[in-house]
């Protein structure tokens, strides 16, 4: 019984890691809480849903579309809604992402409706593994494998390119890597792309999972991925990823004891006691005013 | 090489530079000197492209550069070692190095770099591996310089670079200056410790809550009645 809802658990975090990741990324290089992020992960989904039902394609390859989809709108929320606030107060910014988050999912209500829509049942087939006493299924494993595959591709391009090299440069001190040569607003633009693609993967895998996408989806997952990625500790890769993880498994584990109705407050909960004894989350760097 | 012409900088609705000028020929160790809150770490921000000219012009190497991103005043050859060192404190020794060469494309070079940024500080090469937070405020300074030359510059904009160190480094580090720019990096220097500064330049400026007031050589303002008193102690 545990070792099942660990594994339920897992997969359910590692949707939420995803999420978190931009969340956290964003907001180490410019100090923002992007509220938009939750609906860019409903986008994601919406968008691969277009790929399968109306171009009939492949599930993978239209995952694939939908983060490239997410990826371009990342960066041109961010060049259009972020950028020209870049000078102004932080709250400027913040009331500028929560005016794009209202914007896409009205959007996203207007064209598809409010009703939630399903993937086909034959998207992706689903068999159950037994392991022990538990069992995992082919879409569980599927879960867990792509988040762990995008998440190493991302440990990859953040430690061993030269732009991840950059990102890095430039969220410990933003002025400095301007002076080394770095073309920061470039290094934002990239930061957005990675970000917005791994919550498109993200809500394309929970629409399959739930078997279930609608206009809304991007509001409680976004604030719940933003809890993770505060637990974490914002502001660090490995720490949202534990983060997402963690709450995911936090979660089911109080739903299997019976708490099924507090499902969503247990995200919360966290949140604020992270906030109340432990501000800097699980992973988080201490942070250092400058003088 | 550097031409700075009639340069005003605003901070809101202050007034940090006043249509100030300056020249730095090539060769030269220039100094920038002037009391806490002059505009000297303002001057050479400006100059960066970290701050926002409210008027004149910045011309280096018969190019304008003024109000060109920071990023491209560091690729023509400006490499600005900043106030309190600001290393990368959470990569290691060789990450930021490899960050001071941004710029550069070149696999040989930036090898060629790292013998040379080594061979003036042995330290770094023995912290190689360590994250820059750990390092002692000294070896932060020569990190901070050697990230510097890492982008091979030909005007090295310095500010402060004694700022908070032992009297014993700080002199090490000055004959590092000195060295550097005899090995054919043009130095722009900033620095609050007055005799230091003369000690090393060519020729000084004397910045005065955002104006110029003196400009000469060195050894000629060192010996100015006025500057001894204002900035030497006497």
């Amino acid at each position: 019984m545990f070792w099942q809802q660990l594994i339920n658990g897992i997969a359910l975090g590692s949707t939420y890691a995803l999420i978190a990741l931009g969340y956290t990324m964003v907001y180490g290089i410019i100090q923002l809480i992007n509220f938009a992020h939750g609906e860019i992960y409903m986008v994601g989904a919406f968008a691969a849903l277009v790929f399968v039902m109306i171009f009939k394609m492949n599930i993978f390859l239209a995952m694939v579309l939908a983060m490239a989809v997410c990826l371009l709108m990342g960066v041109v929320i961010e060049f259009i809604a972020y950028r020209p606030l870049r000078r102004s107060s932080r709250l400027s910014a913040l009331i500028s992402a929560i005016g794009v988050s209202t914007f896409l999912s009205t959007l996203v209500l207007l064209i598809f409706g409010a009703d939630a829509k399903g993937f086909p049942d034959h998207v992706f087939p689903v068999v159950q593994i037994h392991i022990g006493s538990a069992e995992i299924s082919s879409l569980q494993l599927l879960i867990i494998g792509i988040s762990a595959l995008l998440m190493l591709s991302l440990e990859f391009i953040v430690h061993h390119t030269k732009i991840g090299k950059a990102m890095r440069a430039t969220s410990q001190d933003y002025t400095t890597a301007a002076l080394m040569g770095v073309n920061v607003n470039l290094v934002i633009s990239f930061t957005f792309a990675l970000g917005s693609a791994l919550a498109a993967a993200g809500g394309v895998l929970v629409g399959i999972y739930f078997n279930a996408v609608s206009f809304n989806m991007g509001l409680m997952a976004g604030l719940k991925a933003f809890a993770a990625a505060v637990l974490g500790g914002i502001g660090s890769i490995p720490g949202a990823m534990l983060g997402g993880v963690l709450l995911g498994v936090v979660e089911v584990l109080g739903v299997a004891a019976g708490y099924s109705s507090y499902r969503d407050a247990i995200a919360f909960a966290i949140l604020v006691g992270v906030l109340m004894f432990k501000p800097t989350g699980l992973l988080g760097q201490k942070i250092q005013k400058k003088v | 090489m550097l031409t700075v012409e009639h340069l005003t900088v605003n901070y809101g609705a202050i007034r940090a530079l006043n249509g100030i000028s300056l020249d730095v020929r090539e060769g030269e160790i220039v100094a920038l000197i002037g009391s806490n809150g002059a505009g000297k770490t303002t001057t050479l921000n400006a100059i960066s492209g970290v701050l926002p000219i409210a008027a004149g012009t910045i011309r280096f190497m018969e190019r304008d550069i003024t109000n060109l991103p920071p990023h491209q005043i560091t690729a023509s050859g400006i490499v600005h070692v900043p106030e309190g060192r600001r290393v990368f404190p959470r990569m290691t020794v060789m990450e930021n190095l490899e960050m001071g060469a941004y710029t550069c494309k070149d696999k040989e070079a930036i090898r060629k770099g790292f013998k040379e940024v080594f061979q003036w500080f042995p330290r770094l090469e023995e912290r190689k591996r360590q994250l820059a937070a750990t390092l002692s405020g000294g070896e932060q300074q020569m990190l901070a310089m050697g990230r510097a030359l890492m982008a091979r510059p030909k005007l090295m904009l310095m500010d402060e670079p004694s700022m908070g160190l032992a009297p014993m480094l700080v002199d090490e580090i000055f004959k590092i200056i000195r060295a550097i720019n005899a090995a054919g990096t043009t130095i722009l220097l900033v620095e609050q410790n007055a005799h230091l500064a003369l000690s090393i330049a060519h020729r000084a400026f004397v910045l005065e809550t955002g104006e110029m007031v003196l400009s000469g050589p060195a050894a000629e303002l060192a010996n100015n009645p006025e500057v001894r008193k204002a900035y030497l102690g006497e």
